[in-house]
């Protein structure tokens, strides 16, 4: 963009000085992300990246005339923003965290292509057949609208307003390919011609209907993976939209999210033992029709399982020397991290060593079982990493799995059939006794079947985990 | 290409090798609030939105513009506080001790 903007500039800061700033606001925005990677100064790093954001804000404001109808939009549209993102963000239960990274992701991805149809529109014929505006334009609208539309599935289906089981339909890889060529052929003929909002316009509607059809085949139990995904594309729409409006600094903020979030994507789906291939194409989690009883065979012919009340649990537990609690995704459902904690507690003052075994996807998020526990004042020592852990299991009297499954799964390291086998798993199976506190025999998010739940040394207390962890506290407590 | 293509193409290429050096040490446990983090920092395109909304005219350009500073806004100011507020939690013992 020239200096001048349409109605006449009155300056505050000159083009040079804008871009300086921009350029402290990049640098601000690596140290923020370099502090964001290790524990010590995260915290740190989330303000200073909060801190370039205002700053390069702040400046870009400087350069709209003060007396057009632009600047009352752009306070309203910020202020209409930031009541929203700010309410939203601080009213959000901390179960639910994924899903609004999700929509954030979302909204920024709508954002970015936005912009690039705005910019679009100004552009007179000549400027939009300019390969590289063209070009640019065309990634930002179509990969910011796959963002867009992909994050409010993933939202949906985190929230619960859609089966988190994958859906899936005969031909869809067919129509997605098809969906998919569509929108190189538009493009094309976008750069050929450089002429055609309308086009543009169904170049967004197709990038949108991709998005969806891309995030509905994928399992529930995969979101995670999918938003970090869909973060680094958003990050690579705003570089495009950079691109557009030669503007250094969306070009370096989006570039930085395009590329870390590429990498994030592929740390999460290593530590599912899982490629990024497998994770968007193989829909796993979707329950196969199989004669009742089949995927008991695994299991050695047993199909039996054991029922245990809380009191001959809570003895059990009593008297043990070491307990180790294994968290999932149904203890942040029930909301139970404080009854777990209480429970702890109790067997500490009984005599007995707790932790907490943490599974890289405990919970639905790398890292969101942590911020659970945390949040219930559970110390930082007693949280081990599944690494530092796993053999330990042997040597532990009572494992008490709280609202997980799949991350306890022997079939992961024992059945090349099973879908999630050669995800690294807790060797819950080492241990003692294992205690399952469940909800019912449903298989977890995977939708693949557990056989320790039918191990002879299991026994499964059935029930919302918070009303089973009170229950096992009062039974601990009169032992 | 023009000379300012090819300054935006460097500046692309080497922020696109510092993204991926600069969180290659990560723990699991900080992937939820670095991608958090990270999904406030694409929130830059408020900076775009409010760029190309200054120099628009005429109703449909206007009504996008705004729609493009609402989107933008929520995904900036949303980012920062919902990662902040993750990486409050985790504490060790000895700050909540101090803390009560």
């Amino acid at each position: 963009m020239s200096d001048m903007n349409l109605l006449g500039s009155v300056d505050l800061i000159s083009s040079n000085t804008l871009a300086l700033i921009y350029l402290i606001s990049a640098s601000l925005f690596i140290l923020g992300l370099k502090g964001l990677s290790s524990p010590k100064s995260a915290r740190r790093g989330n303000f200073i990246a909060a801190f370039g954001m205002i700053l390069a804000i702040a400046a870009s404001l400087t350069k709209i005339h003060p007396n057009g109808n632009q600047i009352t939009l752009i306070v309203i549209g910020v202020i209409i923003g930031s009541v929203i993102g700010g309410f939203s963000a601080r009213k959000v239960k901390m179960t639910a965290m994924p899903q609004m990274v999700a929509a954030f992701n979302g909204v920024g991805g709508g954002a970015a292509a936005t912009v690039a149809v705005i910019e679009y529109l100004r552009l007179s014929v000549a400027n939009r057949s300019v390969v590289i505006t063209a070009l640019s334009s065309i990634l930002s609208v179509a990969i910011g609208g796959i963002s867009f539309s992909g994050s409010i599935i993933a939202f949906a289906k985190l929230q619960e307003i859609l089966t988190g089981v994958p859906i899936t339909y005969k031909g869809e890889r067919f129509i997605n390919a098809a969906v998919f060529l569509a929108i190189v052929v538009i493009g094309i003929y976008l750069i050929a011609f450089g002429t055609g909002l309308a086009i543009l316009g169904v170049l967004l509607l197709l990038a949108i209907i991709l998005g969806v059809a891309f995030v509905l085949p994928i399992g529930g139990a995969d979101m995670p993976v999918v938003i970090s995904l869909l973060n680094a594309f958003t990050g690579l729409a705003v570089a495009a939209s950079g691109f557009v409006l030669g503007n250094t600094v969306l070009i370096v903020g989006g570039t930085l999210v395009g590329a870390s979030g590429t990498l994030l994507t592929k740390m999460m789906s290593d530590s599912m033992g899982r490629s990024i291939r497998n994770v968007l194409f193989a829909s796993v989690g979707k329950v196969i029709d199989q004669p009742s009883g089949a995927s008991n065979s695994t299991t050695g012919g047993t199909s039996s399982v054991r029922t245990g009340n809380a009191e001959d649990i809570g003895v059990l537990l009593a008297y043990s020397k070491k307990v180790i609690v294994v968290p999932g995704y149904g203890l942040a459902v029930a909301q139970a991290q404080h009854t777990v904690r209480d429970l702890a507690r109790a067997l500490e003052a009984k005599g007995a060593e707790v932790t907490y075994a943490i599974h890289p996807v405990a919970g639905r998020m790398p890292g969101h079982m942590n911020v659970l526990l945390a949040e219930a004042d559970v110390p930082y020592e007693q949280l081990r990493e599944m690494d530092e852990i796993n053999d330990e299991f042997k040597d532990a009297d009572v494992v008490l799995v709280v609202g997980a499954n799949d991350v306890v799964n022997p079939a992961a390291r024992n059945e090349p059939s099973s879908p999630i086998y050669g995800m690294p798993i807790l060797n819950a199976d080492a241990a003692k006794n294992v205690v399952f506190l469940k909800r019912s025999m449903r298989p977890g998010f995977a939708g693949v079947d557990n056989p320790l739940l039918y191990a002879p040394n299991t026994i499964m207390l059935f029930g919302d985990a918070k009303d089973s962890l009170l229950a096992l506290l009062a039974s601990v407590k009169a032992s | 290409m023009t000379t300012a293509t090819l300054n935006f193409l460097t500046v692309f290429v080497l922020a696109a090798f510092v993204g991926i050096e600069v969180i290659s040490k990560v723990p699991t446990i900080l992937h939820t609030p670095l991608m958090s983090g990270s999904n406030a920092i694409h929130g830059i395109i408020l900076v775009g939105a409010i760029t190309v909304t200054a120099s628009t005219t005429g109703l449909l350009g206007e009504t996008l513009g705004l729609v493009a500073v609402i989107l933008a806004t929520i995904n900036v100011v949303g980012g920062f506080v919902v990662t902040d507020r993750m990486l409050e939690m985790f504490k060790t013992r000895r700050q909540t001790e101090v803390k009560k």
